[in-house]
């Protein structure tokens, strides 16, 4: 088991080894010159030249590649153009709203998708299979900030019973804080529920086709008995195998969610970042994301030993 | 001899398919919708539109159905009727989510063939050079392992706003899954007795991929192509909507809303009629993929 | 005693727009305690169709629409769900045909076993899990306090048969429906799970309810005999009486086209050039890598084999000897791992593929499943003359001589514009062996060409590979795992197992006196030695 864990974790090396690359040439070989856009719209060339050697810009490339993964291997991701300020605490400071969204969401999604898929798989063919999967076809249609400003309009405006915009810290009590997330979580949890829950569908279909179902009921077991003891314990690696890489959907989600309901997270830290060419920040922001995501994919991935005898570690 | 039999051959194919899918709504009706998509970008002058760029400081954020005036080319003034409103910056939202129906096709589209063009290229290489299989595929999981929308956002603060870069920024993460997929197929292909069959024959590797290994890539990339299509839509609409996509001076549904967020509580119409308009674009392109793949792949067919 | 089942006049009914509107049609026969009746037919004769409509686990578009069914008396058709669940698993039980994906992969074998005794049963945990442990005994799996704890994919297929068989008889069923049990087991298995179910039912006395579509696991194991077609019992009768006598002119062409396990009198070829020549091939497969134990598996070793012109050698061996490696290997589909191998002479073991070319023309392939080996893409013309105009042919050229090779395998000549799915599988693998032809080979593969095929086509096919090898003095090398195959179409046999090769030689010689121990339990396995041997006209 630990060595298994320990091959997947060396496993990711060279994957976000290539994000690291990647994110470091995008900045590098860009048409944007750092050193330009911190010395601002009114510096003259030496000016600009003096940061550039400051920064060590003007080190051939490999060598600035290298100084700046052993940075980032230390902790140190630079300093922000934008906010002039380490990127490193920049983040800090945001992260907690957006880990409260993607918890609150992820939960609210499995919670709602998973049976949604099951019995839409269970009664194939069915009012209650269509309205499943034609719920999924349009949770995968309707962008995520048209679901958020339908949401705030039905609940926050025409029915005032839910705060429209802003986010409250856990710290500053948990009936607000509940309050403020409750919409952001529910416009993010609908796509992943489109997610979840078709994926459960298939893979509980195709699990009930195989010829130990068959044997199962040449037991004697009931159909719902089929479904729990045999059913579902089959259909679990596809579906935890999508909730993982649907990760990427809600990050991508969280990004606009937090743009909409103004909270103060790294998704809006994203887009201010982007719109200032903040680029230490964006690149940081890539790699703790790429990295979060990465992750949670192992984790899944070491999950699967757990699920499925079959898979060795 | 052969000739004219092959060709009668694929000609009752084609009937039959064309036949049969005329008689599936799940086909029938979002092309339609798409059609009609794709006639309105096209005439777009003639639908009774104005200039989608137009300011008006006097006729800012007036409700769907305002009768106001309009510039016209030749500067005078004449009475129009506002269908959908204006924006805060008095410009007329109907003409603009007419325009705006251009960037959204445009983009699914332009996106939909590069990702799958790349795509095509890198996986078939990927799947029949051993060798570069490794190499591709680390490449590849790198680039999955950044979010995809994460990744065009950055990728188009590289460069000027515009549309060359929002379809190169929204390209780039699609292809890994392309690539992905077109391996797939070409690594189950392969295995395929015919294709050894084809191997002892002595079919030169260019030609057997040609022959026997890229027409079972066909279907999976037609379905995979429309999903990359609906996604795209949807994705222009969020950079556009977050300010780094389209710059507004393009009219697109993403930027129509950018600009009516402000005002959202006052004039919900400025989110709501180009919301409109994505939503049933993408779910048409949804529609018609799944209905695509339920044809298309013969192992979904044969399950159900 | 009263007969554990009866099924009387039973007809079930297919969905509109299949080939034929009844599965079954009018079908009856019975099944006495301790009685084993076989239930024999080719692919869709109906066969498995009439034994899950005992078990009531028809899909749910096929209807049983009249006729009865009784299970110790008591009717079953028209009895609701809940009455069956009771009987499943406690009066009747089944076993599948693979024992791999019947049972479920996630749980271990203790508790797919347990479970019918979960759900038949007022049992204590203890209770239950001596049943088990004796069940397991009772089907001789060693070791059973391992085995409770095994999943599936830890065990060998007949192993994996075996807990089936264990949980199908927890509770002595009075019943047993065992639907084509051996037939994805090895030969040497197949005889040990037959064995093991005539000792169970003698034991217990079970009837058994087997269906199979093998003559020889007939003349093995059946007390009676039920011979179906199409869905409609042709004949059924006592085994020894149907397999000597058979009445039906359909019976007999079944039986008369098994082949006989004594091989046929075939002249020596002992002064023939030798046209394909291996010495010491040997392929082997490695794999893991970084923190991962190496694994290296030999599935080829020092094979050395020598065909000459117009001989036909045969590999047999069970799955894993590594017969198909060999073929592959000889087809260059695979790269061998060392050793030589020649076509008159000419080295091509390590040719990198493009020196090979001028190679390939003189090995051709035929493949095992047809419907996998044409691609439904193209016409059978256009895979045809692949071949040809890869090495040199013009269009027309090919296209003659294709015409020319569909007279010679029986098929007419507008085959050519028609798509493989218009075909048969019996067809389709004519259409692969007339392929094969195209490029002139000298030698010709055929691996595991007949495996696929219903009995009936089966013979023709040999036929039709007899006939080829003599009119073009091809080098036939004749992969099979098929003793009776074998033994009508080769002239010298290689035996392997794991990879080796144990013996070899001419194949009269060695089924009258094999030496080597494998091989000799080998052929004790053979179901129903008798069988085939012509004494049916």
């Amino acid at each position: 088991m630990f060595g298994y864990v320990l091959r997947r974790l060396v496993s990711t090396i060279p994957v976000m080894l290539i994000v690291a690359v990647f994110v470091f040439l995008m900045l590098r070989v860009g048409p944007h010159d750092p050193a330009a856009i911190i010395a601002g719209d009114n510096a003259n060339a030496d000016q600009i030249a003096q940061i550039r050697q400051q920064l060590g810009l003007d080190k051939p490339l490999l060598t600035q590649l290298f100084v700046w993964l052993s940075a980032i291997l230390h902790g140190d991701f630079g300093e922000s153009f934008f906010f002039k300020k380490k990127v490193v605490s920049l983040i800090a400071d945001r992260i907690e709203p957006t880990l409260a969204l993607a918890i609150c969401t992820s939960i609210l999604a499995v919670v709602i998708a998973v049976p949604l898929g099951v019995v839409a798989a269970m009664r194939r063919g069915s009012m209650v299979d269509r309205l499943v999967m034609g719920f999924s076809v349009l949770g995968f249609s309707v962008p995520v900030f048209v679901i958020g400003y339908v949401l705030i309009y039905i609940f926050a405006i025409k029915f005032p019973i839910l705060p429209v915009q802003g986010y409250s810290r856990i710290a500053d009590g948990f009936e607000p804080f509940i309050r403020s997330i409750i919409l952001p979580s529910l416009t993010l949890a609908v796509v992943y529920v489109a997610l979840i829950a078709r994926m459960t569908r298939t893979s509980v279909l195709e699990v009930l086709g195989e010829d130990y179902i068959r044997t199962a009921y040449a037991r004697g077991l009931t159909p719902l008995q089929v479904l729990v003891r045999h059913a579902l314990p089959n259909a679990a690696v596809p579906i935890v195998t999508v909730i993982g890489l649907g990760v990427a959907l809600l990050i991508g989600g969280v990004v606009v969610t937090e743009s909409v309901f103004a909270i103060p997270g790294i998704g809006r830290l994203t887009v201010d970042a982007v719109l200032a060419r903040d680029f230490p920040t964006i690149q940081a922001i890539i790699l703790l994301f790429s990295f979060i995501y990465v992750m949670i994919n192992l984790i899944i991935d070491v999950s699967y030993t757990l699920l499925d005898p079959r898979i060795r570690y | 001899m052969r000739e004219p039999a092959q060709t009668q051959t694929f000609r009752s194919l084609a009937r039959l398919r064309v036949h049969s899918v005329l008689k599936e709504p799940a086909i029938v009706i979002p092309s339609a919708v798409l059609l009609v998509l794709v006639l309105i970008a096209i005439a777009a002058p003639w639908l009774g539109t104005i200039d989608p760029t137009l300011l008006d400081p006097t006729q800012r954020n007036k409700l769907p159905g305002f009768v106001g005036t309009t510039l016209l080319a030749d500067g005078s003034k004449a009475p129009f009727t506002f269908h959908f409103g204006t924006d805060s910056l008095g410009r007329d939202i109907y003409s603009r989510v007419i325009y705006g129906t251009r960037i959204s096709l445009i983009v699914g589209a332009l996106v939909a063939s590069v990702s799958t063009a790349f795509g095509l290229m890198i996986g078939m290489v990927a799947g029949y050079v051993r060798w570069s299989d490794g190499l591709i595929m680390r490449l590849m999981d790198g680039l999955m392992a950044i979010p995809p929308i994460l990744l065009a956002i950055a990728l188009v603060s590289l460069s000027r706003a515009g549309l060359a870069a929002v379809v190169i920024a929204i390209s780039i993460p699609e292809i890994p899954r392309v690539v992905r997929l077109v391996r797939s197929v070409v690594l189950s292909i392969r295995e395929e007795s015919y294709v050894e069959a084809a191997i002892t024959a002595g079919t030169p590797t260019p030609l057997l991929l040609v022959r026997h290994i890229l027409p079972n890539c066909v279907a999976p990339l037609i379905v995979q192509a429309t999903f990359v299509c609906a996604s795209a839509i949807l994705v222009e609409s969020i950079l556009s909507f977050l300010g780094v996509g389209i710059p507004p001076e393009t009219p697109s549904w993403g930027n129509i809303m950018a600009a009516g967020r402000q005002y959202f509580r006052l004039f919900p119409h400025n989110i709501l009629y180009p919301g409109i308009c994505i939503a049933v674009t993408v779910l048409c392109v949804n529609i018609l993929g799944d209905a695509m793949r339920d044809r298309l792949d013969p192992k979904l067919r044969k399950r159900v | 005693m009263a007969d554990v089942l009866t099924v009387d006049r039973l007809t079930v009914s297919l969905p509109p727009g299949s080939d034929r509107p009844y599965a079954v049609e009018d079908v009856s026969y019975s099944v006495a305690p301790g009685e084993i009746v076989c239930v024999v037919g080719e692919s869709g004769s109906g066969k498995s169709v009439s034994a899950f409509t005992v078990m009531g686990l028809l899909p749910r578009e096929v209807k049983a629409v009249g006729g009865s069914i009784r299970l110790e008396g008591e009717e079953l058709l028209g009895a609701p769900e809940t009455r069956y669940r009771e009987l499943r698993g406690s009066r009747m039980a089944m076993i599948f045909q693979e024992p791999m994906t019947a049972l479920n992969p996630v749980k271990t074998i203790g508790e797919q076993i347990e479970e019918t005794l979960k759900v038949h049963t007022q049992m204590n945990q203890s209770e239950r899990r001596a049943r088990v442990l004796e069940t397991i005994g009772q089907v001789n799996l060693p070791d059973p306090d391992q085995i409770v704890r095994a999943y599936p994919h830890q065990l060998s297929g007949g192993q994996r048969q075996r807990a089936m068989i264990a949980g199908a008889l927890a509770l002595d069923p009075a019943l047993l429906i065992a639907d084509e049990p051996t037939t994805a087991l090895d030969v040497t298995t197949q005889a040990q799970i037959l064995k093991l179910i005539a000792e169970l039912r003698e034991r217990k006395g079970t009837g058994v309810l087997f269906i199979t579509h093998d003559f020889g696991v007939v003349a093995e194991i059946a007390h009676r005999v039920v011979v179906m077609q199409k869905g409609k019992v042709v004949e059924q009768g006592l085994a020894n009486d149907v397999l000597t006598r058979p009445q039906h002119p359909y019976t007999q062409m079944l039986i008369g086209a098994v082949p006989s396990l004594e091989p046929a009198q075939r002249a020596s070829l002992d002064g023939a050039p030798i046209v394909l020549h291996t010495k010491n091939l040997r392929k082997v497969y490695s794999s893991g890598g970084l923190f991962q134990k190496k694994r290296v598996v030999e599935a080829a070793k020092d094979v050395s084999i020598d065909i000459r012109r117009g001989e036909t050698v045969g590999i047999v061996g069970e799955s894993g000897s590594g017969k198909s490696t060999v073929a592959r290997c000889v087809a260059r589909l695979i790269d061998p791992t060392s050793g030589e191998i020649a076509i008159d002479g000419a080295d091509y073991a390590k040719l990198p593929e493009r020196k090979l070319r001028d190679h390939r023309r003189r090995m051709q392939i035929v493949f095992q499943d047809p419907y996998r080996s044409l691609n439904p893409r193209r016409t059978v013309a256009d895979s045809m003359i692949e071949a040809s105009v890869n090495f040199g042919a013009s269009a027309e050229q090919a296209m003659k001589r294709a015409g020319e090779l569909l007279d010679l395998v029986h098929l007419p000549r507008q085959s050519l514009d028609r798509y493989p799915h218009q075909f048969s599988g019996g067809q389709r693998q004519r259409i692969c062996i007339a392929r094969a032809l195209m490029p002139q080979p000298e030698v010709l593969i055929a691996d595991e060409a007949v495996s696929a095929l219903d009995v009936s086509v089966q013979a023709q096919v040999l036929r039709l590979f007899d006939e080829i090898r003599e009119k073009f003095s091809l080098a036939l090398l004749f992969i099979t795992h098929d003793l009776r195959v074998a033994a009508q179409i080769c002239d010298r046999i290689v035996v392997m197992q794991k990879g080796a090769v144990v013996e070899q030689g001419v194949t009269r010689e060695i089924f009258a006196n094999p030496q080597h121990a494998y091989t000799k339990a080998l052929f004790a396995a053979a179901p129903g030695k008798h069988i085939g041997n012509k004494v049916v006209t």
